[in-house]
């Protein structure tokens, strides 16, 4: 047996690892059709879709930028300032005469962002940790689950504005000081997952016939992990975007010029009051319309995905 | 927000100095109504603070919110009058001899809150207090500049505050000698770190002797109610001398954090006074006019060079700096951006400062057009195109204004130079530290002056003042400076000062404050032409409507 | 059950420990510090600061008198920006207030919440339904900076019927809108929950049986239903009240009601060490209380699962 050779031993696990395979795909089509049926998820995700398209295309087709001013209208947002296709300020100006549209287009790349990278943060940490607490079991997992249950009792928001204090501000800090903080309850449920899926069969013959422990969880553990990563991810998106905004709030997010959904929302919510409803109006619009997205998308994920539900 | 502590009036004290040898006494000073205003019924002034009191121990207290109330809680030797000129407090007169280096007060009768009497020994405790290491107060550099006798060795620890330079020659006879002669002394007796604290409650409550329960005060309100970051509560003080004369029954002050918040429950009508918000004073003084304030202040804005070592190379060529100074249109900021009337700045020191005229400056009087026109010329004679563009990182600390001054004067660089400017804005300890430590290319500052007269701004810029973190150092501003300190005519120097300054530009004035209040049209008495702001409220009275 | 407890409580220990090394490490830090002004204190000055606070001590024997203070006096120390004050004094003053619109906004946000989510299942699919699940994003995607000011625009300055801040001692009128601004998305993400839940478990096979044999539609919710369909909605429950206690910051900043989160945003810009120290101990001791407490209840929801 020790000496079947290599090729032999990664056809068994190759086939094995089909046979796997062949469930998942039908798992996942019946998953896109249920998903197909869920028509406020459907638009939610055209709608998505549609928004990060006008994000990244919309600024050319304004020549204003984020950041420019424009001193014909400075300081004038209130008479002069309204949106209007005349001087091309579509969404109207801020009360320094720069382009809401553009702002508001810039702000939604970088929101996305951080909700998409802090997210990809937080489910790479907490895929790997949780994998491997989960498959190495006994003592390495107890360790490793007593140090995530400590973190999980330190009050994350004080955590964040602690750490944009000591480090200064930047975007990269905004992405890892949001992920790393967002990753403990990932690590906690793939544990639990992995835990589950150690002990089938394929997983055990993969074993038996001599597989790494590292090899075992990237092909074998993680893959089949997805369906919870999917829905967890979903669900994590838009609480993150939410973070942003209150850091934001804060003053200890994004820098100038640079803007987020949660710093225009700040920005315009100042100037609430004083005749330049837009200025609050746009930003919170793309803001409510994509979170809206978020959660149908979400929820339709899990409808598809966790059949016990039904 | 960099707003610092007003001290004391030095231009009026120059004033006084021909009869300061004389017996000098001043009048008293009170509400006053005028004939025919009705007193309304309810005498209470509510007004908004943007933080609680760090503390209300006049020897600790540090911040302007917390003096002006230590003012309402607490009499000095000397008050101010509306205007800012030196009215008595507790003491009905002073006498300076020995070249004005020995200092005699006398004391009128007064009563402490609890009815035992104000005594000259009251404030002998209160000053060696003041400068004892035990008690640790941020102000014992007060007690330093002061130069009473032996205060230095007394703040190192070296001697026993008993040994300070202050004696009670009886109950109600102060005497105070000085280091060194200093004419303007009883000026700096109307600052709260010198007014009197009553020994028998600091000792027996320690640090919770000013909590409202235990607190006796020499002042005209008493405090009744303090819930820190939320309000306080300040009631009449009936054993206060002038008791008679104080109109305002209760003083509130309310922490609301947010401007436009504070601006919203004023106009419901929560409160008699609060600022106004950046950019909506037009808007306000057109809806409300009669309520809506602008005036000066003693506070300049800028924007400053690092010169230092640690500087960019850029910048210690005087052509750039011409060039970005030029390029800045002041008038946009105050009259687009800030739009609370702010002055453009040319020059360093506002023109509010007492006896202070504003010298001509060349740039000052071009247009914006000529000086943009300089400006691209300077820059690249300097060797700076659009293709190789000078760049740089501008800091700030964190704050709507600055944040909007910042965006504005680098787009203005950016569209009429091609200067490539990056904002950093940092929260205010950092902002310090980092540039304390000459960490920074450009950087925002502002100064508030000390006391009214130019030289607490232009002594900012000599080598060895703490707060020129720019680090510009220029042989003939030190000596000027220095000379004026004894010039009867240091006006003559303040102007040369200021030509230097527009002619190496170490620093980029941008605009001179003022301040922007909304007031209730009941509330009357506050003290607008007093550009440093001291207020004490049994001054105010409210009118029926 | 004991067992579990205690258990809890001796792990509680070293987690606490080591969130007071943490934000002291991270304080240290922080550039700048407590007495760091705009005119830099002449030396002499600040060293007599440092000596009254104990600055001057190397990091080991601070960070141990702290500790020291803590356990066997339970002194968090004086405060560093408010010199008249122990940060004692401080928590005595500012927790009871976050604690009162804390727990009301808890009190509303579950009842509102449960009511609205079950509501909604039980009239799955009607006009309620659409409606109640409307609401509920609606107002957990509306950022509560946004809402705080609006509330004050329109019952203070339009209506004139609340004050537009302030606390007051905690007179109910100062109350309202900050339990209104704090509950409204926790409402929402509990009707969610609960909404979800509750359909799940009357989509069960028991609860059909219940209805086949003709109970009566309430008795079948209260009696059957709604035990089990809390669950999810417990484990929400714990890290939610928590949100509600350091998600004030919001709350105090537009009410001004001189609760502890603008105490902590405010001390870790100002660096009062002591403060920020004392804080983040006593809402990470209630994080582990809160967790505690939640995994006792689930334990009592659920005969299934074991302490």
């Amino acid at each position: 047996m020790i000496s079947m050779n290599r090729k032999k031993r990664d056809e068994v696990v190759d086939n094995l690892s089909n046979m796997d395979l062949v469930e998942g795909t039908s798992l996942w089509k019946d998953a896109y059709l249920r998903f197909m049926k869920n028509k406020a998820a459907v638009t939610g995700l055209i709608l998505l879709v549609l928004m990060t398209l006008l994000a990244f295309i919309g600024p050319y087709f304004t020549p204003w930028d984020y950041q420019s001013i424009d001193w014909s209208l400075i300081g004038n947002a209130k008479d002069g300032g309204a949106p209007q296709i005349a001087n091309r300020h579509y969404f109207g100006i801020d009360d320094l005469g720069r382009d809401i549209f553009a702002r508001t287009m810039q702000g939604t790349q970088i929101s996305l962002m951080v909700g998409f990278v802090g997210t990809a943060v937080a489910v790479f940490v907490g895929l790997f940790y949780g994998a491997i607490a989960g498959f190495v079991g006994g003592r390495v997992d107890n360790i490793m689950m007593r140090f995530v249950d400590i973190l999980m009792s330190i009050p994350i928001m004080f955590v964040i504005i602690i750490f944009f204090v000591v480090f200064g501000r930047s975007i990269f800090l905004l992405f890892m000081a949001i992920g790393m903080f967002a990753w403990m309850d990932m690590a906690r449920i793939v544990r639990g997952q992995t835990l589950a899926i150690k002990n089938k069969e394929y997983i055990e013959a993969a074993r038996a016939a001599g597989v790494s422990g590292i090899r075992l969880i990237t092909r074998h553990v993680i893959p089949n992990l997805l369906g919870i990563v999917v829905i967890y991810t979903s669900l994590l998106i838009p609480s993150l975007i939410l973070t942003e905004s209150f850091i934001s709030f804060l003053g200890l997010g994004i820098q100038e010029p640079l803007t987020s959904w949660g710093a225009l929302i700040n920005e315009g919510a100042g100037q609430m009051r004083y005749g330049v409803p837009w200025q609050l109006g746009f930003p919170i619009a793309f803001f409510v319309v994509g979170m809206f997205c978020f959660f149908f998308i979400g929820d339709g994920l899990r409808d598809a995905l966790d059949p016990k539900d039904k | 927000m960099t707003i610092l502590k007003t001290k004391f009036s030095k231009g009026a004290a120059i004033a006084l100095l021909a009869g300061a040898t004389a017996l000098t006494s001043f009048s008293a000073y009170a509400a006053s109504p005028m004939a025919g205003e009705t007193l309304a019924a309810d005498q209470t002034y509510t007004y908004r603070m943007l933080d609680g009191f760090p503390s209300l121990d006049p020897q600790l207290v540090e911040d302007v919110n917390g003096s002006d109330a230590a003012r309402d809680l607490f009499e000095g030797l000397m008050n101010q009058d509306d205007d800012g000129n030196l009215i008595p407090g507790v003491a009905l007169s002073y006498e300076a001899t020995e070249g004005n280096t020995v200092y005699t007060f006398k004391l009128r009768k007064s009563n402490w809150s609890n009815g035992e009497p104000v005594t000259a020994k009251d404030f002998v405790y209160a000053w060696r207090r003041a400068a004892d290491p035990k008690t640790a107060s941020p102000y014992q550099w007060y007690m330093d500049l002061m130069s009473i006798k032996n205060v230095a060795a007394v703040i190192k620890g070296d001697m026993d505050p008993s040994e300070l330079g202050v004696e009670a020659l009886d109950d109600y006879t102060l005497q105070v000698t000085l280091s060194t002669a200093l004419p303007y002394f009883a000026d700096m007796t109307a600052h709260t770190t010198t007014f009197p604290t009553h020994q028998a409650t600091v000792e027996e409550f320690g640090t919770e002797w000013t909590r409202p329960e235990n607190m006796v005060g020499n002042g005209a309100y008493k405090l009744t109610e303090w819930v820190l970051k939320e309000r306080t509560t300040r009631v009449r003080n009936t054993e206060y001398w002038d008791n008679e004369n104080t109109i305002l029954e209760t003083v509130i002050s309310m922490v609301i954090s947010d401007e436009n918040v504070a601006l919203t429950r004023y106009l419901a009508g929560e409160l008699d006074k609060t600022e106004v918000p950046a950019g909506q004073y037009p808007a306000l003084k057109e809806s409300n006019p009669a309520e809506t304030f602008s005036f000066p202040r003693l506070c300049s804005y800028y924007y400053t060079f690092n010169l230092s070592d640690t500087g960019p190379e850029a910048f210690k060529d005087q052509r750039v700096r011409h060039a970005l100074s030029y390029a800045i249109d002041r008038n946009v900021i105050s009259e687009q951006v800030l739009k609370g009337g702010q002055y453009p700045a040319y020059t360093f020191t506002p023109g509010a400062t007492a006896g202070f005229e504003v010298p001509t400056v060349p740039y000052g009087t071009w247009t914006q057009a000529e000086r943009d026109a300089k400006a691209v010329e300077l820059l690249a004679e300097a060797g700076y195109t659009k293709e190789n563009p000078l760049k740089f990182d501008m800091l700030y600390n964190t704050s709507e204004g600055h944040k909007k001054v910042a965006v504005v004067m680098s787009q203005m660089w950016k569209q009429k130079l091609g200067v490539e400017a990056t904002l950093a804005n940092q929260e205010w300890k950092t902002f310090l530290e980092v540039r304390g430590k000459q960490d920074f290319e450009m950087a925002r500052g502002a100064w508030c002056g000390d006391y009214n007269e130019a030289s607490t701004f232009l002594d900012l810029l000599t080598t060895e003042s703490g707060y020129n973190d720019g680090k510009w150092s220029n042989a003939r501003v030190d000596e000027l400076m220095a000379s004026a300190k004894t010039s009867s005519n240091a006006g003559v120097n303040y102007t040369e000062v200021e030509q230097i300054m527009a002619a190496e530009m170490p620093v980029i004035p941008v605009y001179h404050y003022t301040g922007v209040l909304m007031i209730n049209e009941q509330l009357k008495g506050w003290p607008l032409s007093n550009v440093q702001q001291k207020f004490y409220s049994r001054n105010f009275y409210k009118v029926a409507k | 059950m004991l067992k579990f407890i205690v258990k809890r409580v001796a792990s509680a220990i070293p987690t606490l420990l080591l969130l007071i090394l943490f934000s002291f490490v991270m304080m240290r830090l922080a550039p700048g510090g407590p007495f760091t002004s705009e005119r830099a204190l002449p030396v002499e000055v600040l060293a007599n600061i440092n000596a009254k606070y104990g600055l001057d001590q190397p990091w080991h024997i601070q960070l141990w008198r702290y500790i020291e203070g803590l356990i066997f006096h339970l002194d968090l120390g004086p405060s560093f920006k408010y010199k008249d004050r122990s940060v004692n004094d401080i928590i005595a003053q500012g927790f009871p207030v976050t604690m009162t619109y804390g727990l009301w906004s808890f009190a509303v946000a579950v009842v509102v919440g449960m009511s609205l989510g079950i509501m909604a299942a039980v009239k799955h699919n009607t006009w309620l339904d659409y409606i109640a699940v409307g609401i509920s994003i609606g107002a957990q995607v509306l950022p509560n900076f946004i809402m705080a000011p609006i509330l004050v625009i329109i019952f203070t300055l339009w209506l004139g019927w609340l004050p537009g801040g302030g606390w007051n001692g905690g007179q109910w009128n100062h109350v309202i809108m900050p339990v209104i601004a704090l509950s409204t998305s926790y409402m929402a993400s509990i009707a969610r929950l609960t909404r979800g839940s509750m359909l799940e478990v009357l989509n069960s096979n028991y609860i059909r049986t219940a209805k086949a044999k003709g109970l009566p539609m309430r008795t079948i919710i209260f009696r059957h239903a709604i035990k089990p369909s809390l669950l999810p909605v417990m484990s929400y429950l714990g890290p939610a009240f928590v949100g509600m206690v350091t998600g004030s910051v919001v709350i105090d900043i537009y009410f001004s009601t001189g609760g502890m989160g603008q105490f902590f945003v405010d001390a870790a810009l100002s660096r009062d060490y002591s403060l920020l120290m004392g804080i983040t101990v006593l809402f990470g001791a209630m994080t582990i209380l809160f967790s505690t407490i939640v995994d006792i209840l689930y334990a009592w929801l659920d005969p299934k699962i074991k302490l």
